[in-house]
């Protein structure tokens, strides 16, 4: 294959947003028109226990599942979660975990999967357009600016490394 | 959707969305159906469009509800779980062979390596024991076209068929573009007496059995001249013949390789496989699950490589199917074993099984989020075999254990699953007592907990959770000539519901006890939808 597709990792706990935070990294990645795919477990793992969902996107992408060891990003919500999740990284892969952002100056904690993905954002090549608009077509409105405001908390932190 | 999606009605979609959206997009005229994952997003999608979706008691009545829309000319669309065709196989092995005049779709959503399910079962067997044509996507964009397919195969040989589809397939997001392909619209629906069609007396039945088997030959010459197969053209030292989602691991782990996949895998186009198979140096067959296209291809004399028995269990991926054209058989690596699913904070059933293993019983399960209940700390769960079995089970117990232990035995089942097929076990309870009487708990949350809240029978509310017809279990019970039939909350009142149980275990007569309390998680909806629906009746 020509071009590799980028393997994203986003994994937590049930009822943490995980998913949330995957299909908002979807969107991103479709919106700029490259192909797409995603995937996870639904089911028992929602009740409380642990959860990932892998999101691909590439000139072609023909797996949905990102294979073990390959993840170019590994993103946790949940802190006990990184070292269950942390076979999924691959050589050189980047891990954005919870500890790298201060919970206490997010307008509210539940934010925390989207203020990662503000982390996530600067080390992919989308515009803030592309993320704000995803962000926006993903959650209720009365969501919007809370979440608009954790992401940019995680990509400044994100430009600050 | 921004315009530059919308122009080119590209959208990305889960498997279960896309046959959803093919579903509304052909005009089904009903959906029908019982919750299970992975199949449950699909009649939820097409309610959603616009669609008429509904749930059914269970799978077997989904199907006769379909076939009967078939018998009308219209198209119904039957979705399921793996284990629910189990359920719906009755009418399926004899609706292979009666002639439809509409449209009949049976999904059936395997789950390999058992994410949500008791047993990993490919139901690729079941196509070939009750002769039904049986297509498989691959991704999203092929659950909406081999949806579209699927009708057009149905009317045109007036026959069921079988959209099988896989955990992966049902729950991936994958780009999906609308109306890459159009069929015609549906006909009216109207009705022609036709009685040795449908009428499966063995007088029609001996002709009919016959019939299915000419159709099908006319099926199998469409499939190798022109049935959804595709083929990659690569190296000719190794050929890859595969289907469903295991193409994608396959595209990838082998990107050089030439591939036959597979979309019509019954009747399998044995003459393509051939020629395939004839045309590469090494030609392996790669699937999830049983051996199934590997003994159709090895039966009809095309000598083909078969994957280690090992990766028969569980699902496929890049790194197994890596192995399998390795032949590394050796130990996989373990993922790290995450933190396990567990009854919520605040679940009404915690109070109930607390109670049940204070009092030492020996619990005959089912199936539901209440089936948590044999983890830790409860442990207080001893069998689980299939829906509705609790009951069954708790009886055979009953029947058979010395009088001190058959008098610990409980049946425990969820509200959802009594509905689905826990009544026939308490008609059993009735006409066959053991001597020691028995205990049947109902724990009622009001709601379809493990598949996400589905409504059912008990609710009283439809698929879109608009007020129905009510099944009141403890109603039921009492008309069915239950005399100890009672209603308790645990969780509020935990001691009366300890002192209940003693005094059902007590009795060497039958009791029902309803636990009830709405799931913590969909109580705020049901209070909501209740209140819509009086607001609608006044």
């Amino acid at each position: 294959m020509s071009s590799k597709p980028t393997n994203v990792v986003v994994a937590g706990l049930g009822g943490q947003g995980v998913l949330k935070a995957s299909d908002i990294l979807a969107d991103v990645a479709f919106s700029a028109g490259l192909d797409v795919k995603k995937s996870e477990v639904h089911g028992m793992s929602q009740r409380g226990g642990s959860i990932s969902s892998d999101v691909r996107f590439g000139e072609r992408v023909f797996s949905p599942m990102v294979p073990q060891g390959e993840a170019d990003f590994l993103l946790v919500i949940a802190a006990d979660q990184v070292e269950v999740n942390r076979a999924a990284l691959g050589q050189g892969g980047i891990l954005i975990e919870p500890a790298q952002i201060d919970e206490s100056s997010l307008p509210n904690k539940k934010s925390i999967n989207v203020a990662l993905l503000g982390v996530l954002s600067r080390h992919l090549q989308f515009p803030v357009e592309a993320w704000t608009a995803a962000l926006e077509r993903n959650l209720p409105e009365k969501l919007h600016e809370a979440n608009l405001q954790s992401f940019s908390i995680g990509r400044a932190i994100g430009q600050a490394k | 959707m921004d315009s530059l999606q919308q122009q080119n009605a590209l959208s990305l979609l889960s498997g279960d969305e896309a046959v959803a959206l093919a579903a509304f997009d052909s005009g089904v005229k009903l959906g029908t159906g019982y919750p299970g994952t992975p199949s449950t997003e699909i009649l939820e999608t097409f309610d959603k469009l616009g669609g008429k979706a509904q749930w059914a008691p269970n799978e077997k009545v989904a199907l006769e509800v379909g076939i009967g829309v078939a018998f009308a000319g219209a198209r119904a669309l039957v979705t399921m779980k793996h284990v629910g065709l189990n359920v719906a196989a009755d009418p399926l092995f004899t609706v292979a062979k009666i002639r439809l005049d509409g449209a009949l779709i049976v999904v059936s959503a395997d789950d390999p390596g058992m994410a949500s399910s008791q047993n990993e079962q490919d139901n690729r067997r079941y196509a070939v024991a009750a002769g039904v044509p049986m297509l498989e996507p691959s991704d999203s964009q092929e659950a909406y076209e081999f949806t579209l397919r699927a009708i057009e195969i149905s009317e045109r040989w007036q026959v069921p068929v079988l959209l099988r589809m896989t955990t992966r397939v049902c729950h991936s997001k994958t780009i999906v573009r609308r109306g890459a392909v159009t069929i015609p619209a549906p006909r009216p629906a109207h009705f022609e007496h036709d009685f040795p069609s449908r009428v499966m007396i063995p007088a029609y039945a001996r002709p009919a059995h016959l019939r299915l088997s000419k159709t099908l030959s006319e099926i199998a010459a469409w499939n190798e001249a022109e049935g959804p197969n595709q083929l990659v053209t690569g190296s000719s030292s190794l050929g890859i013949i595969t289907s469903g989602v295991a193409l994608q691991y396959v595209r990838e782990a082998a990107p050089d390789a030439s591939v036959l996949k597979l979309g019509m895998t019954y009747p399998l186009p044995l003459e393509r496989m051939r020629a395939f198979a004839a045309s590469v140096e090494r030609c392996i067959v790669i699937e999830e699950g049983d051996p199934y296209l590997v003994e159709g291809a090895r039966t009809a004399g095309i000598a083909v490589e078969a994957q280690p028995e090992i990766f028969r269990f569980g699902e496929l991926n890049i790194p197994r199917v890596r192995r399998i054209l390795k032949g590394d058989t050796s130990p996989e690596p373990k993922r790290a074993p995450g933190k396990a699913p567990a009854l919520c904070p605040g679940c009404p059933h915690r109070s109930a099984y607390a109670i049940l293993k204070e009092l030492g019983c020996i619990v005959a399960g089912d199936i539901g989020c209440y089936s948590l209940g044999v983890l830790p700390p409860f442990e207080a769960m001893d069998t689980l075999v299939c829906m509705g079995a609790a009951i069954g089970v708790g009886l055979g117990l009953r029947h058979s254990l010395p009088p001190e232990d058959a008098k610990r035995v409980v049946s425990v089942i969820g509200d959802s699953t009594f509905v689905h097929s826990g009544i026939t076990g308490l008609v059993e309870m009735i006409y066959n007592p053991p001597a020691s009487g028995h205990v049947l708990v109902i724990l009622d949350n009001g709601t379809t907990a493990m598949t996400g809240m589905q409504e059912h029978p008990g609710t009283g509310r439809t698929l879109d959770h608009a007020k129905t017809g009510k099944v009141v279990f403890e109603d039921l019970s009492r008309s069915l000539g239950v005399r100890n039939v009672y209603v308790n909350d645990p969780t509020q009142d935990p001691e009366e519901f300890k002192k209940l149980i003693q005094t059902c275990l007590d009795t060497p007569e039958i009791s029902v006890v309803i636990a009830r309390r709405n799931c913590l998680l969909a109580a705020r909806s049901i209070r909501e939808y209740e209140r819509c629906n009086e607001q609608q009746t006044n």
